[in-house]
């Protein structure tokens, strides 16, 4: 038996990381400097709806999930070269958490 | 016509000698800090493709966000003296940032991002919400905030360090703004160390 544990991740610490790490640009229901998230869960990317996007990420292949979030919040440029954003998540946990708030969210109603 | 021709200006305006010392400054920040465009303009196409500008280009479009939100502070009528003098005094403090911005993407060979309409701001801030002067201070607070966070989350990014010193005063003015938004709110101040940018 291993003797390490995997943390769940845990959507209400997302929430909070979300609105102070990425409520200044961004929000659930509206554009702002950054889109929209509502959706953003199996969204391809540049495709929230009324956002000005980077020529960059519009022609991306990226589909939104766990892991392709994950990837973009540890390193964006390196996902996506010529984007514009120019935040990063580097600890992991936090990067899951974050997700886990938006996953939880998109799942509702 | 920005008001400020270039970032040097704050660091005047604020009555402080300015931190951006011409010995430190690469050839790039002090062609631009000092306004010698050929100069600028000569590391231009390198510096857009670094990203810096697009970075700045975001925090521009959070200027214009935080002038925005203070207008419609100040046209709610929810405001009162001596408050609403203190978020005027803001608003100017965010103009100063924008024109500064703004310059700077323009030497550096990009273009700003345009300001919205306020309809848009009004609606995307949820303006209709804002019931009292404490709703409204609770907005710019939280707008402070997040640009506060914003600014210091994008600084391991850019890569000319002169731009990130930058960046990092502006976050220390969005921090005063925080500081005394709360305060006017009558909330305690953080527990601990390092609040900010975590």
């Amino acid at each position: 038996m291993q003797a390490f544990s995997v943390q769940a991740a845990d959507a209400v610490r997302g929430k909070q990381l979300y609105e102070s790490r990425c409520g200044a640009c961004h929000s659930i229901d509206e554009n702002r400097a950054g889109p929209a998230h509502k959706g953003v869960f199996g969204r391809k990317a540049g495709m929230a709806k009324g956002f000005e996007y980077s020529p960059a990420v519009k022609a991306s292949k990226v589909v939104w999930n766990a892991k392709t979030l994950d990837r973009w919040l540890a390193d964006p440029e390196k996902l996506i070269p010529g984007q514009k954003m120019g935040f990063s998540v580097s600890d992991a946990a936090d990067r899951a958490d974050l997700i886990e708030f938006l996953r939880t969210y998109n799942a509702r109603p | 016509m920005t008001k400020s021709g270039d970032l040097t200006r704050i660091s005047t305006i604020n009555g402080r000698r300015s931190f951006l010392g011409t010995a430190t400054l690469s050839a790039a920040a002090l062609a631009l800090l000092s306004g010698r465009d050929v100069l600028a303009a000569s590391h231009a196409g390198a510096m857009k493709e670094s990203g810096d500008v697009a970075i700045l280009n975001v925090a521009l479009g959070l200027e214009h966000e935080g002038i925005n939100a203070y207008t419609l502070g100040a046209q709610s009528g929810l405001l009162q003296k001596p408050v609403l003098d203190v978020a005027v005094r803001f608003q100017a403090d965010h103009k100063e940032h924008r024109d500064a911005l703004a310059a700077t993407i323009r030497k550096l060979g990009g273009k700003p991002v345009e300001e919205k309409a306020l309809a848009e701001y009004a609606k995307s801030l949820k303006a209709d919400t804002l019931k009292n002067q404490a709703d409204v201070l609770e907005l710019a607070a939280r707008l402070e905030l997040g640009a506060t966070n914003a600014y210091l989350g994008v600084l391991p990014s850019f890569k000319d360090a002169q731009l990130a010193k930058v960046a990092a005063r502006l976050a220390a003015d969005e921090v005063m703004h925080w500081t005394v938004l709360n305060n006017a709110l009558g909330k305690p101040l953080p527990a601990g160390g390092m609040p900010f940018g975590a």
